[in-house]
């Protein structure tokens, strides 16, 4: 039996995992169906969701007395829950990004990230002044 | 935004005043997800989560000044006047029949739980690191100590692992963790990041920089300080908690509650000024956008409901019984629905809510865990509190 707390929303239910003889699972502890589907993943393939800032670039020629109002780091997030063994991979990817302003949220900053089929996706517009 | 969005659609005249650059507020630096949930049934970052508010703010043309600062409220005879200046702008003086206050809250500091030690560089509040991470893109150290286990210190963990930085510990002085069950999954046991529950900081060690903490475990009520150790680390993080930033409200005469450090509020949300009214972390701290939100447009709601001349005909008073520590607001009204936040004092599985009007139960609630750092809501009709008389008290305990 595998205890767990289950991180999909902030009601936190405390979850157990019961495998019988032939490996089926049984969830026990869940308030609603995410957390069933929490358990099952978490034990088989455990996933996060990462959020990360990459680097602001600005425009090539770009010149304004503004510049120094521009946010310096454009948030971005895997468009879905990213399997917990690439992350550190993914991290080493992202550190080394950088964004070209101005951007749109939703904007996809890196398409099928490490063979996933998980984008990384930009969380805020910036536009330039 | 919520409450403007709010008075706006019920057809007032709202300006937004914020001192930051963008709308948003302390969304913007917070870019993990986990946001809007209740509110979306979505799983947003905070930008993405203030984004859309925002966009329906512009696309009321509400009236907004950034980079504003208020710096005092007051009273004549028939408005309210806000001294706020701006570079752009310079001084300003605005006329507003109704104020909805949503300032936030501000980080507890080294100097609020006096820790001793020495004073050199490396020591951040959580939040500000947060902001230098993910904003201003500095790491402000590489091994870090974490003091406190609020949400913030608790999500800066994982940010700090995920930049490549090494968290030592996260110290807790009380006997369970002050943040979300589910932050402590996510960000302290994911990295195997050891959390002492029941530990006090005893010292900072360093000269130019931070070399040092030494922490004591707290058995039964006393400081064992023989059994003290210290850990190694460049750098130390306080997320020991949020104190409502009142220091406007104070100053315009505005009773503030012990319990919560925000305004006394009444069942509209309303301060002891009449016409002013508080939601969001400048009333109590949450833990929830979600919920802040909830609170913002019933603010916003109440205050048009206000200018257009309601009045509560009577309220009823409300009473923390045992294990609670706060209920907000501090009346109800017993002819409107209403909704009640409050905190446990304690941890406790199969808890329940206790209702009492006068002494009589008019409702219970079933609760599976309790623990102080998940706030509890509820909600009461009218036909709860029919038998509320003018002097009736309203008591909420958890059993």
């Amino acid at each position: 039996m595998k205890e767990l707390i289950c991180i999909t929303c902030p009601m936190g239910c405390h979850l157990s995992v019961d495998r019988d003889e032939l490996g089926n699972m049984k969830v026990t502890g869940n308030r609603c169906i995410r957390g069933e589907q929490y358990a099952r993943e978490e034990v088989l393939n455990p996933k996060r969701v990462v959020t990360f800032t990459c680097a602001a670039l600005l425009p090539e020629n770009y010149s304004s007395a503004a510049e120094s109002e521009i946010v310096p780091r454009v948030p971005v997030r895997t468009t879905n829950a990213f399997p917990k063994e690439m992350i550190s991979e993914l991290l080493c990817v992202l550190r080394k990004q950088s964004i070209r302003l101005p951007v749109m949220c939703g904007d996809i900053v890196i398409k099928d990230a490490l063979g996933t089929g998980i984008d990384v996706i930009v969380t805020r517009t910036i536009t330039l002044p | 935004m919520a409450a403007a969005i709010e008075l706006d659609s019920r057809g007032n005249s709202v300006l937004v005043l914020d001192r930051e650059e963008s709308l948003g507020g302390i969304l913007m630096q917070c870019i993990h997800n986990g946001f809007g949930l209740i509110e979306f049934d979505e799983e947003l970052t905070g930008p993405e989560f203030a984004q859309r508010f925002e966009e329906k703010v512009y696309a009321r043309n509400i009236q907004v000044l950034l980079k504003t600062t208020v710096l005092d409220i007051r009273e004549d005879d028939k408005h309210k006047v806000i001294y706020a200046v701006s570079a752009k702008k310079g001084m300003m003086r605005i006329e507003a029949r109704a104020i909805v206050l949503a300032m936030g809250c501000r980080e507890r500091n080294r100097g609020n739980i006096r820790i001793p030690g020495a004073r050199p560089a490396g020591i951040y509040t959580a939040g500000l690191a947060q902001r230098l991470v993910n904003i201003e893109g500095y790491i402000p150290g590489k091994d870090v100590a974490i003091i406190g286990s609020g949400d913030i210190g608790l999500i800066m963990a994982r940010r700090m692992s995920w930049s490549g930085c090494k968290v030592h510990a996260v110290i807790e002085i009380l006997p369970y963790p002050s943040g979300l069950t589910r932050n402590i999954v996510q960000c302290l046991n994911d990295f195997n990041i050891p959390l002492y529950l029941s530990h006090m900081v005893t010292n900072i060690y360093g000269k130019d920089r931070v070399e040092g903490i030494e922490i004591a475990p707290i058995e039964a009520g006393a400081l064992m300080s023989e059994k003290a150790f210290r850990i190694a680390c460049d750098t130390v993080l306080l997320s020991v908690g949020l104190v409502p930033e009142n220091e406007l409200s104070r100053d315009a005469g505005i009773e503030i509650h012990p319990a919560t450090n925000g305004p006394w509020v009444d069942s509209m949300l309303m301060t002891t000024m009449p016409g002013v009214f508080a939601c969001g972390n400048v009333l109590h701290v949450h833990d929830l956008v979600d919920y802040v939100v909830e609170e913002a447009r019933r603010a916003g709601a109440n205050a048009a409901a206000w200018l257009s001349g309601y009045r509560a005909e009577r309220e009823i008073r409300v009473k923390s019984g045992s294990n609670i520590r706060y209920i907000m607001p501090m009346r109800v009204n017993p002819e409107r629905e209403n909704r009640l936040y409050m905190r446990a004092l304690v941890v406790k599985n199969d808890a329940r809510l206790d209702v009492r009007l006068d002494g009589t139960e008019v409702k219970s609630r079933k609760l599976a865990h309790v623990q102080p750092s998940e706030m509890l809501s509820l909600t009461l009709k009218p036909e709860d509190l029919a038998a509320a008389r003018r002097d009736s008290t309203l008591e909420i305990a958890l059993v």
